[in-house]
């Protein structure tokens, strides 16, 4: 079963300057007890899509088009705001880039973990045995006496193992983690996201993961959806999207990474140009600007390619990038 | 170019009062680090949040105050001018933080923006219109840019015009604080391959923090790996990316997350818990995650020991490629 659905949705806000066309035709899945990762640079509609899902789009914002189905069943597009109230927090979590945002700092620990399980029907007991039970999941030392002190008593990444603690105290069927280690260092960012990866099959819940850190998304993912300008522009498994991608932009995006560069250069590469103003988007392919492989009919309407097994790429000459990442890299 | 450093750190420290009425004390955020930075060189800060970093770069440019050791500029000795006496320095020394739209006010143009600097400083006699047009064109933006107000802005168009801010006046020496945080890879490259133009073409001296080890490894000449409020090691890039020697830099590196799924991965894996600077732990600070713990570390501080051309504070430095011992290494 798949726990998340998303055929063909499209969001648009409205904006002084004209109508803002924000995630364009975006299909993907999340399957059950699967990690997927977002990869998109600022402004592709990460945050947007994560509000969508969530129905909270700012007041100018709007689903114009396509489902969002939770479950196989209830399609959250349009679904009325008790019974969405109903499902965040209790069957969709999630956990953002600053713990200190999701955390009260004027409340202890436990206080605030036993007020999230207010829908348990459990004694304060047996809330507080719980909350004392999430914390030792996420590894915090002494967890019965962390419930009596405050966020600021935890270091960074500690109130980041709490926020998760917190969010997964439900056992939701998802998890969405928005950059939720961008502000640790990389010792602390591996530990996170190995708790991440064993929480995930402990309670078996799936995991929308967003980042902008290749690394990470690779080290963290089963599945790897690439955004562009609002649009998916290619999807598939974490190895055929970093050992064989076949979008341009995709093969732009890892080229770029330094980590990819085994040498050390003063020049990094960069992607030339800019993303386009999503009032006027580009005709046909919406990379076509940028793209240095770009003919006259990408300003056609792109369909996306299937490439077999489950990995698609939205653009007509997918099927023939087949030369792998390695030969790319022997080549520049 | 002279060979004296243009900046010069001593033994600094940086203290902030904590507790009430009864229980007053203080914490050392930065607790006693040197360095110093040559013309047209690019000197890297690294470490976690929290780490000190960004007190210790406020400190340099006067906007924290010190309350142990010197900071020499150009020079002169500036950590005990006053306020008025530091702004003419602060000519010279420019800031680029975080934020990028943040840090631009959402009301002025870009033009205003970049010749802010000029009305700040009371600088009068020079053409601001054709220092806006100078300053664009520095930082590859085009002149008509001028009349564009902040949202207009990419992410990266942002940076730029906070790069143009920070070149006006002429500076001497740049401090960046995490300059490309929240930026895709490709826009980091640009960003930082712009950075690196100016600094050849003026020969300023840069500053950089980040917590991004790949950014380090390409831009920087020497590096500082920041624990606690303390520098745990220094040296060239090269030799601290070819074979740290303290066990902190050790991990950190082993940590990095790579984009490649099927990468086998050594890591030293430490624990997660970071100390609170409330409460210190004796002996050399890391020893409570240090694989290679040994007594005397539990006791006795060490101080920074030369290693080639580096500074190391650690009682038993690593041998190039060492292997924690017992069960500490994990493959992934």
């Amino acid at each position: 079963m798949t726990v998340l659905t998303i055929r063909d949705l499209n969001v648009v806000f409205s904006t002084e300057a004209g109508p803002l066309h924000a995630l364009k035709d975006v299909n993907f899945e999340v399957p059950e007890r699967r990690i997927v990762g977002i990869v998109g640079e600022s402004g592709c509609g990460k945050s947007t899509l994560i509000n969508a899902i969530l129905g909270l789009l700012a007041d100018n914002g709007g689903v114009t088009g396509g489902s969002i189905t939770f479950e196989g069943q209830t399609d959250l597009v349009g679904l009325s705001p008790d019974k969405m109230r109903a499902l965040r927090g209790e069957r969709i979590s999630t956990v953002f880039q600053d713990p200190m945002g999701a955390l009260n700092p004027v409340l202890s620990i436990g206080r605030q973990m036993v007020n999230i399980q207010y829908r348990s029907g459990l004694s304060r007991a047996e809330k507080e045995a719980r909350a004392a039970e999430m914390l030792e999941l996420v590894r915090i030392p002494d967890a019965r006496a962390a419930l009596s002190r405050f966020p600021h008593q935890f270091s960074g990444g500690m109130k980041q193992r709490i926020a998760i603690a917190m969010a997964l105290m439900m056992e939701p069927a998802l998890l969405i983690a928005d950059e939720p280690t961008t502000a640790l260092d990389a010792t602390l960012e591996v530990a996170t996201i190995e708790l991440l990866k064993d929480l995930q099959e402990k309670i078996g819940c799936s995991v929308l993961f967003i980042s902008h850190h290749l690394g990470v998304i690779a080290e963290l993912c089963d599945e790897v959806v690439v955004m562009y300008a609002g649009e998916v522009v290619e999807r598939g498994d974490v190895r055929s999207i970093f050992n064989d991608p076949r979008h341009p932009y995709t093969r732009r995006l890892l080229e770029c990474d330094p980590a990819r560069q085994s040498s050390r250069t003063r020049n990094l590469p960069t992607i030339p140009g800019e993303i386009p103003d999503l009032r006027a988007r580009p005709r046909g392919c919406v990379f076509r600007p940028r793209c240095d492989l770009a003919v006259d009919t990408c300003a056609d309407p792109q369909a996306e390619r299937d490439l077999g097994g489950g990995h698609q790429a939205r653009c007509q000459k997918a099927q023939g990038l087949t030369n792998t990442m390695a030969e790319l890299g022997a080549a520049t | 170019m002279s060979d004296e450093p243009i900046l010069t750190v001593q033994d600094v420290q940086v203290t902030f009062p904590t507790g009430g009425m009864v229980n007053r004390s203080s914490i050392l955020g930065v607790a006693g680090v040197s360095l110093n930075i040559n013309r047209g060189e690019t000197f890297a800060l690294v470490g976690e949040s929290g780490s000190g970093k960004t007190t210790l770069a406020r400190a340099i440019n006067g906007l924290q105050d010190i309350s142990e050791g010197e900071i020499s500029f150009d020079g002169g000795r500036i950590d005990t001018l006053s306020r008025r006496a530091m702004k003419p320095i602060r000519r010279r020394m420019a800031m680029m933080f975080q934020d990028p739209v943040g840090s631009l006010s959402p009301r002025m143009t870009v033009g205003d923006l970049v010749t802010e600097p000029f009305r700040i400083h009371g600088i009068e006699g020079r053409n601001l219109r054709e220092e806006t047009a100078r300053l664009l064109s520095l930082v590859g933006l085009p002149a008509d840019f001028a009349s564009r107000f902040p949202h207009q802005l990419s992410g990266g168009q942002a940076r730029r015009v906070g790069v143009a801010r920070a070149i006006a006046l002429d500076p001497a020496l740049i401090i960046a604080d995490e300059p490309t945080a929240g930026l895709d890879v490709s826009v980091q490259g640009e960003v930082l391959n712009l950075l690196n133009d100016l600094r050849e073409r003026l020969g300023l001296a840069m500053l950089i923090i980040t917590h991004n080890l790949h950014v380090v490894h390409h831009v920087a000449d020497r590096v500082a790996v920041m624990y606690l409020g303390r520098f745990v090691e220094t040296g060239t890039t090269e030799e601290v990316f070819d074979a740290p020697s303290h066990p902190y830099t050790a991990a950190l590196l082993s940590a990095n997350p790579e984009p490649d799924p099927d990468k086998a991965r050594e890591r030293i894996s430490l624990p997660a818990e970071v100390p609170s600077l409330l409460n210190r732990p004796p002996g050399c600070e890391f020893h409570t995650r240090c694989p290679w713990v040994q007594d005397r570390c539990r006791t006795v501080a060490p101080m920074p020991e030369p290693i080639g051309t580096r500074r190391v504070a650690c009682h038993a430095p690593l041998a190039p490629g060492a292997r924690p011992p017992g069960n500490q290494m994990e493959t992934a």
